[in-house]
């Protein structure tokens, strides 16, 4: 949903599949079997059928749908606001008690998907009707909108008065108990569907409005009608039969495979996911202490063992670390195969870089990396190298790819598997700290125990026991609210 | 499929024969599409011999889960449409509904207010250096904003007019540069544009209806990305091509949000028919749905912690859901925001997740 498509009615198509979806619960809730139990209600001198108190729907719901009694009360809460539910005391307190206030469900003549949209034709004879039962006692705000709704159809005011009078001589032919319940359904369904005031304020000159603007938008339609054809319409359809096609040639890979290696990835990063395993020494946000944020700058002498860890789960992982990039970049200079990373980077640059400067930069890499005898030739085979060759006379900004692509697949399956294995990397790992946990604070999950050695170099700093959250820095937070289990 | 209404109704008599004409190549055509669609999906299903959450049965299950609102950042006094992280971990940029965006740094503090010369600053974006920030909105436009260090300097007037689309912009995003900024818009595309000139680099047409959301794959080469719309297609395009490579319809309504699966090769979307769905990019089908009886707003924006073990929802109906992406249960409702939420990202790093409210707060979670 979006702000176009609220004018274009989509926010009558979003609310919609909302209502279905709670007169699902509704439904669910009135099932003879499964639903819940209802008792008659004394309201005054009236006892009032099938009504239920806020502390079993609570309890029905949290029984139904394995939820808590918070996440209870916020969804019994939208049933009122929506009207599927109302109070049978305090009718204008929109809320759900949970305790024995007696509470209806709505009668679905009255649901507001049912009616949509709410007539302002109905809501005059509504309150026509309770003008004269109650001899011009009405709430301020009916009031304001009675004599609104009176100015804006004064045309029709005959229609209203004579189908209140009609509406009221019926309901008197009904048994009280009968009588008052349906006052009650009308009442919650008014309260809820009542057309704001500024909205009644708007129509004389929204109809207007409206009324030119579908004049013009009518015009303007013709005339494209006329001039265009239907050829951006068949644009759409011609794009899904491609995709179609194209998807039904394609090659699928099971879904066994497929959905292992997401365990697998899930299970390799779970230590290094802050709000799954905590981090160390403490989670910033919590501890209003940024030591993470400096052990683990780009800058910093010696990095975290989690960190030098991760440039073995991917190739692409050690290179997005800039500090790991660097590190390749020494082993490369050892190996003398260097050029390759730095041919790597220029392509990048030239993919990601401004566009007025390809020219100049796919020169540099061709004197530096293609050409013969160039000063740090990288190994291309043969018909790579002529295609890219060819390529250059006319530069854009993919031009290296498939170089790029060659050169980058050769350093992932030949120097970055070696590198793993060096000492130069063996001996990051072995001095990288295992930095110590500072402050006893709440991780989102009972936390495992760090079987990593502390290195020499670290000192064994006093877990202190001091809460977090008791540090307020300036803009703390004002409302926490606290997560629940299912 | 359906034409559009004014081709239902001619009034002069020359084109009654020309619509009717039309009407049954349209007939014609929407058989032959509602064939192939049928054709892909048992081509799809014979790959399919698990699903996740069989696969998943091994896998330890999640514990008690606390997290709680960290900060409350109440700058903006409207209703906070969008927002993003830098890469720094600690700033954020974040967007409103009347005109202007702000930048907000490490514990908060307000750094920059720009004004921006139009309402509904829809998205919103930091650029990877840090020194820039993209943002538009019912303006059609993506206009970019260079940063600089001193409080006084008037942003808005070294803006810099990117992105023209013909309808309001509902994403941005910056690509692995700051020259590349990727757009969707309500006109039903996305482009690619070169920050410095302006140029358009890249369209990208397949969408039906308004593209609401976007986001860049993870992958090493790093060259698709996926767009979701009102048309509840989500389309998987190749940047360089302009090319639809792949499309999943599964969704009952509108695709509010899109994000990869950090790994690259799924995503997930959010929707207004209440359910997160994952998508795998090479089994080309959906996976997973995480929907709940009792969940009955729709999604606004999602985004995976950074293992991608759970799944982040900020809802309609003003909660945050957390989700188990491998078993697909929920693990924890979140309360706190008063009205919907519009926006949620996770943190660079992971160490948190931020989400932007109606309520005209931010909120970081931890």
């Amino acid at each position: 949903m979006t702000i176009n498509t609220m004018a274009k009615g989509g926010w009558h198509r979003e609310q919609m599949s909302c209502f279905r979806k709670m007169e699902k619960v509704i439904v669910a809730m009135q099932d003879p079997d499964m639903g819940m139990k209802m008792r008659n209600q004394r309201l005054l001198i009236t006892v009032i059928p099938h009504a239920m108190t806020g502390r079993d729907i609570i309890a029905w719901l949290i029984h139904t749908y394995s939820i808590c009694e918070e996440e209870a009360l916020h969804l019994s809460g939208l049933l009122v606001r929506y009207g599927y539910i109302y109070p049978l005391k305090e009718p204008r307190s929109l809320v759900l008690r949970p305790d024995e206030s007696p509470y209806r469900f709505q009668t679905p003549y009255f649901w507001t998907s049912t009616r949509w949209p709410a007539s302002e034709l109905d809501y005059a004879i509504y309150l026509a009707k309770k003008n004269i039962r109650k001899q011009g006692e009405l709430m301020e705000y009916e009031k304001t909108r009675y004599s609104l709704l009176h100015k804006r159809i004064n045309h029709t005011w005959d229609f209203v008065v004579m189908q209140a009078r009609e509406q009221l001589r019926a309901s008197k032919q009904r048994r009280k108990a009968d009588r008052i319940v349906f006052e009650c359904q009308e009442q919650a369904y008014w309260l809820i569907n009542r057309p704001p005031v500024c909205l009644l304020l708007l129509y004389s000159l929204l109809h207007f409005c409206t009324i030119l603007f579908y004049i013009i938008l009518y015009c303007t339609l013709l005339y494209y009608t006329i001039l265009c054809n239907a050829l951006p319409y068949y644009t759409t359809i011609e794009t899904c039969f491609t995709v179609f096609k194209q998807a039904l040639g394609r090659n699928r890979v099971k879904s066994s495979i497929c959905l292992e290696s997401f365990v697998k990835y899930s299970e390799q990063y779970q230590n290094h996911d802050p709000i799954m395993q905590g981090s160390l020494p403490s989670n910033p946000w919590i501890s209003d202490d940024t030591a993470y944020w400096t052990m683990n700058s780009e800058t910093v002498p010696i990095p975290t063992r989690l960190r030098v860890e991760r440039w073995s789960f991917s190739f692409m992982e050690l290179l997005n670390d800039d500090m790991g990039r660097r590190e390749f970049m020494t082993y490369l200079e050892k190996e003398f195969s260097a050029e390759n990373l730095c041919f790597w980077q220029a392509c990048e640059d030239i993919k990601h870089g401004e566009s007025s400067r390809i020219i100049e930069k796919v020169e540099m890499i061709y004197k530096n990396f293609l050409a013969p005898g160039a000063a740090r030739w990288v190994n291309i085979d043969s018909k790579t190298m002529d295609k890219t060759l060819e390529g250059i006379r006319n530069p854009h900004r993919f031009i290296m790819d498939d170089a790029q692509m060659h050169i980058y697949f050769l350093m992932k399956k030949d120097s970055y598997p070696r590198y793993l294995k060096s000492d130069l990397y063996k001996n990051m790992l072995a001095k990288a700290i295992v930095p110590q946990e500072t402050k006893k604070s709440v991780f989102p999950f009972v936390r495992r125990q760090r079987h990593a050695n502390p290195s020499p170099a670290q000192a064994v700093a006093q877990a202190t026991e001091e809460d977090g959250h008791a540090k307020g820095a300036g803009q703390a937070g004002t409302k926490s609210a606290a997560g629940s289990h299912v | 499929l359906q034409a559009p209404k004014y081709m239902r109704s001619p009034l002069i008599p020359e084109m009654a024969t020309q619509e009717v004409q039309l009407n049954e190549t349209l007939t014609h055509l929407k058989t032959e599409s509602e064939t192939l669609k049928s054709k892909l999906e048992d081509e799809r299903a014979k790959l399919h011999d698990v699903e996740l959450h069989q696969v998943a049965e091994k896998v330890e299950g999640l514990g008690q889960f606390v997290m709680k609102t960290r900060r409350t950042l109440k700058g903006h006094g409207n209703k906070v449409l969008c927002m993003d992280w830098c890469k720094d971990k600690r700033r954020i940029v974040s967007s409103s509904q009347v005109t202007h965006f702000m930048l907000l740094k490490t514990f908060m503090l307000l750094e920059h207010a720009v004004t921006m010369p139009c309402t509904w600053v829809m998205a919103c974006a930091y650029a990877p250096s840090g020194c820039a920030v993209a943002c538009g909105g019912l303006d059609n436009k993506c206009s970019v904003y260079p940063l600089s260090l001193d409080k006084n300097e008037n942003l808005a007037a070294k803006k810099k007019s990117v992105a023209m689309h013909t309808n309001y912009l509902s994403a941005c995003s910056f690509t692995n540069s700051d020259m590349q900024i990727l757009t969707s818009s309500g006109d039903g595309t996305c482009a690619l544009w070169d920050v410095e000139s302006g140029q358009l680099l890249q369209s990208f047409h397949g969408h039906a209806a308004d593209v609401l959301c976007l986001d860049l794959a993870p992958s090493e080469t790093g060259n698709t990305f996926v767009s979701g719309g009102c048309d509840k297609k989500a389309n998987v395009w190749d940047m360089r091509s302009g090319q639809c490579i792949q499309s999943f319809e599964t969704h009952e309504s509108d695709i509010n949000s899109v994000r990869y699966y950090p790994s690259g090769d799924a995503f997930a979307s959010g929707s207004d028919d209440a359910t997160c769905r994952l998508y795998d990019l090479r089994a080309d089908r959906e996976v997973a749905i995480y929907s709940k009886e009792s969940i009955i707003f729709g999604v606004s924006s999602v985004d995976f912690s950074l293992s991608g073990r759970l799944l982040f929802g900020g809802y309609n109906d003003y909660t945050i859901n957390v989700w188990d992406v491998l078993k697909g249960t929920r693990v924890s409702i979140l309360f706190g925001h008063e009205n919907r939420v519009s926006t949620l990202r996770v943190s660079p790093d992971g160490t948190a997740f931020c989400t932007g409210s109606w309520d005209h707060t931010l909120r970081i979670w931890a």
